[in-house]
């Protein structure tokens, strides 16, 4: 390493590529630089520890959503038994060309971007690359999150400035990009369970199998007589089904047991904000009680009690994973507060009273993104006018 | 005005260096709305430059006897006039696309690069040169529809005028089309695409 290293020193053959090595060397070694001037304040939680432990925290959903996958799969074939090593071997076959396709996409995108900028790579895309799949259907062609992640990387990240500097969340904005580009490839019964076996593994599923998520099925039932959830060989879903994760739906965020760690990996660590996450659910619940209290057939999800509501769907992975990103959400203590609970209200507002969008949860948080600077502005000022009365108490 | 008018400049400049749409941010709003497909996008350029052209050469005939204050109320009737002929010859012989543009070619006397070129150009020249600069900016402004038309029709439903393609073998290969170039929002990162490279070519537009 250290001998190559002068190569890519400005006026070495491969300055071009100094950016990739600097990357590389930091990736792997402490930097031997130090700094030579100045007070500098070292924390040991730099950006690379926060984002590996944000995808140590991401883990126990991935493993679940293996798993998931593989009994998606199993039980669509009409199978009676559920070897596990078998249906983790499928679920991962079937996620790591996704994992795949996204970190080549996106970092490679990085990477050009902070060669042409002659900048250090930023590690932003770590996280993205990992969540990006989880949020998917696993059905979704390889080449669509190959376009979806080039957009989002592009548009929302490295116009803003990179890394740090995007306002809206990048794997959520690339999971709306699929949403509203390929609504076919993105919900109704087909996309949420893998259809064919994976080199060998696996069976083929039958046709006119139909496997819509619990969401799906509500958007598209009359409402009369409450609502009635099915797994997909048609028997009914409760809510410990949802809150364990054996349910259809996109790859990571069907278990909300997982989610859970994952959250208390993230809060025992310090880096997720658990005022952001506690009012999320706080306004999920408060405005699915709300709906439940106002029950119509019109609007069948409104049927759902608020423990279905919060386990259901990508609404508690949008709260753990989502919501959370310190990038784009308030920085303000007061102001996250509002965000969480705003994000949460409007969640299920969305999944309840527009039919057209089972899954609220992504819409929620990309419309609290843009309002966030707001939010903190109007906290920060009502602060400073709250001050600039104690100032004329004061002289009066 | 006594100076001398380079009519070259006049005519030309609108089309990138001075362009409505791009470097102005004018008329934004049709472009979102009627870009989705080519061909109403190219008829939407065409009215724009006949109407222009037209209402700058009449606004700059009788700039002279138009009393100032009311002088807004007079470009607005001249330009309503020659909307509402645009909008029943595009009724009288392309039914179709007069469909599909419906409120829009009414909505041309709203456009901001029409009232933009009356108040700034039209009061202040003589007919020919007015004449120049209308059908200039009618130019510039249909140039960045066609652009945008052209990409949102081709990648969001894989045609161009109406005819396909994209091979059929594209798609039995698992290509979609794609929705979102259908919708406005898509419009919007196209233009902005446009800006960038536009930008990135001319040094002298890059702001700060």
């Amino acid at each position: 390493m250290d001998k190559a290293k002068p190569h890519f020193e400005p006026g070495g053959r491969l300055s071009a590529l100094h950016s990739v090595f600097e990357g590389f060397e930091s990736f792997l070694f402490t930097p031997n630089t130090t700094s030579t001037s100045g007070v500098h304040i070292h924390d040991r939680m730099d950006s690379k520890r926060t984002m590996i432990i944000v995808v140590a925290a991401l883990m126990p959903c991935l493993l679940m959503g293996m798993y998931n996958t593989g009994y998606q799969h199993w039980l669509a074939c009409g199978e009676k038994s559920f070897p596990f090593w078998t249906l983790m071997l499928y679920g991962f076959l079937a996620v790591l060309p996704r994992i795949v396709v996204t970190y080549v996409v996106g970092l490679g995108i990085e990477f050009i971007v902070a060669q042409w900028r002659k900048e250090e790579i930023q590690e932003g895309f770590l996280v993205t690359g990992i969540l990006i799949p989880l949020i998917c259907p696993v059905e979704t062609p390889l080449w669509m999150l190959a376009v979806a992640t080039a957009f989002s990387v592009i548009f929302v990240k490295e116009v803003f400035g990179g890394t740090g500097y995007n306002i809206f969340n990048v794997a959520l904005v690339t999971r709306a990009f699929l949403f509203f580009a390929y609504p076919a490839k993105m919900s109704g019964d087909k996309v949420f369970v893998a259809n064919d076996p994976i080199l060998g593994i696996g069976g083929t599923v039958p046709d006119g199998f139909t496997a819509a998520t619990p969401l799906g099925q509500i958007a598209t039932q009359s409402g009369e007589g409450g609502v009635h959830l099915t797994n997909i060989v048609g028997d009914p879903i409760t809510t410990w089904d949802a809150f364990l994760g054996l349910i259809p739906g996109s790859f990571g965020e069907t278990s909300t047991l997982c989610i859970l760690i994952g959250a208390l990996i993230l809060l025992a660590t310090g880096i997720a904000s658990w005022r952001i996450m506690l009012w999320v659910f706080a306004g999920g619940a408060v405005m699915s009680l709300i709906a439940n209290g106002f029950a119509t057939p019109t609007y069948p999800a409104s049927y759902l009690s608020p423990a279905d509501q919060l386990c259901l769907g990508g609404f508690a992975f949008a709260a753990v994973f989502m919501a959370t990103d310190p990038v784009t959400a308030a920085r303000t203590n007061i102001g996250k507060y509002i965000y969480g609970f705003m994000v949460g209200v409007i969640a299920v507002i969305i999944r309840t009273y527009n039919n057209g969008y089972p899954e609220g949860a992504m819409l929620a948080v990309l419309l609290m993104n843009a309002l966030a600077p707001l939010i903190d502005y109007c906290v920060v000022q009502a602060n400073i006018n709250r001050r600039m009365r104690r100032i004329k108490v004061k002289t009066n | 005005m006594a100076d001398k008018i380079n009519y070259k400049q006049v005519f030309f400049n609108p089309f990138s260096k001075n362009n409505p749409v791009v470097v102005q941010i004018l008329g934004i709003c049709s472009v979102l709305a009627v870009t989705a497909k080519l061909e109403p996008a190219m008829v939407m350029g065409m009215s724009v430059i006949a109407v222009l052209a037209f209402a700058n050469v009449i606004i700059s005939l009788i700039r002279n006897t138009i009393p100032t204050n009311i002088r807004i109320i007079v470009q607005l009737v001249v330009v309503a006039g020659l909307v509402v002929i645009v909008d029943q010859l595009l009724k009288a012989y392309a039914y179709d696309v007069s469909k599909q543009l419906s409120v829009f070619i009414g909505l041309i006397i709203t456009n901001c690069i029409l009232m933009g070129r009356l108040e700034a150009f039209a009061m202040a020249n003589r007919p020919w040169p007015a004449f120049l600069d209308g059908v200039g900016n009618g130019i510039g402004y249909a140039l960045i529809l066609v652009i945008v038309g052209f990409f949102r029709e081709l990648l969001g439903s894989g045609t161009l005028m109406g005819f396909q393609v994209v091979p059929d073998s594209w798609y039995a290969a698992g290509y979609v089309n794609n929705g979102l170039m259908i919708l406005p929002p898509m419009a919007l990162i196209v233009v902005a695409c446009i800006i960038w490279v536009q930008r990135s070519l001319n040094k002298d537009l890059q702001e700060d």
